[in-house]
């Protein structure tokens, strides 16, 4: 049976395109285009909650798109045990509806952040089964408000029911930084107690083509499908 | 009635806004001014015929629902 998959636009949207195209390259299976105010979605495997600006990131970056019409079917697709993976306003997207734990605020230095970045898998689970420890993925950021924060207790409880899926390190550029964004303890991506929801703030599909740099984001799809 | 809720980062919570106006207004000579942390101000009209629990009520439940995100902010109505 071929895999399937969704990729929600929200208004404000930027990288549901790239996701798109990075879902039909990769799985080679149906992909929708769903938009927000539908009030439905398809049974699939997996749903992206894309990177962009939805609404502007007005009140706080997620903060509207968590209420748009559509996230009643995608709060059900995830206690379905189906894959959820939100990139970048996608996580952010996800803290706000509280199906990840913590929250995104505003990068450590002030800067808005469009460069490559360099992550390790810390905790395994089923979006990273196919990365090797200590590999190092050159995966892109392009964000404002990237700095994960939570609470000693929430963190303690991260750790303890191996959640990071990802965090920042350094790489093979020699000005690459062991935490970009000041996340506590680098974290550059979660998942939810259950391993069904993962959300990151690098772009793995604007890492997979031949026409860019590096093609690691190649890893996650991958180890979904296989 | 016209209310005005006042929401701010937690002070636990790093505010890079505040640390840079203060840099600024420091070197304008402000030299007097410290710990300065940027909030947000929202003001709506509610119907004056609410009761006090009913507007309490409300703006808690509006608060909750979308304007606070509670891990990182807290709010006050100002009176």
């Amino acid at each position: 049976m071929s895999f399937k998959s969704a990729v929600i636009t929200f208004p404000g949207s930027n990288c549901d395109r790239d996701a798109l195209c990075y879902l039909q390259d990769l799985t080679k299976g149906v992909v929708y285009n769903i938009w927000h105010e539908e009030a439905s979605l398809p049974q699939v495997d997996l749903v992206i909650l894309p990177g962009g600006f939805s609404f502007g990131d007005y009140l706080r970056s997620g903060a509207m798109a968590s209420k748009s019409k559509i996230i009643n079917d995608v709060i059900k697709h995830a206690n379905d045990n189906r894959y959820l993976l939100g990139i970048c306003n996608g996580f952010q997207i996800l803290t706000e509806i509280g199906l990840l734990e913590g929250a995104l605020i505003q990068n450590k230095n002030l800067k808005f952040l469009g460069k490559n970045c360099f992550i390790k898998k810390k905790f395994k689970n089923n979006f990273n089964l196919s990365i090797k420890e200590d590999q190092v993925l050159q995966i892109p950021v392009a964000h404002n408000e990237g700095n994960f924060y939570c609470d000693n207790e929430t963190l303690k409880s991260l750790k303890n029911n191996e959640q990071i899926a990802f965090e920042y390190c350094k790489g093979e550029f020699s000005n690459s930084e062991e935490n970009i964004n000041g996340s506590i303890e680098a974290i550059a991506g979660i998942t939810n107690k259950k391993k069904n929801i993962l959300g990151m703030m690098p772009h793995p599909e604007r890492a997979y083509s031949d026409f860019h740099p590096s093609q690691d984001g190649k890893l996650i799809i991958e180890s979904l499908i296989t | 009635m016209r209310i005005k809720i006042l929401i701010r980062l937690k002070s636990q919570i790093l505010e890079p806004q505040g640390k840079v106006i203060e840099q600024s207004l420091n070197n304008l000579g402000f030299n007097e001014f410290n710990n300065i942390r940027q909030g947000k101000l929202i003001e709506l009209d509610l119907p004056d015929n609410l009761s006090k629990e009913e507007k309490e009520q409300k703006i808690d439940s509006a608060c909750k629902k979308l304007l606070v995100n509670d891990i990182i902010e807290e709010y006050e109505v100002l009176g």
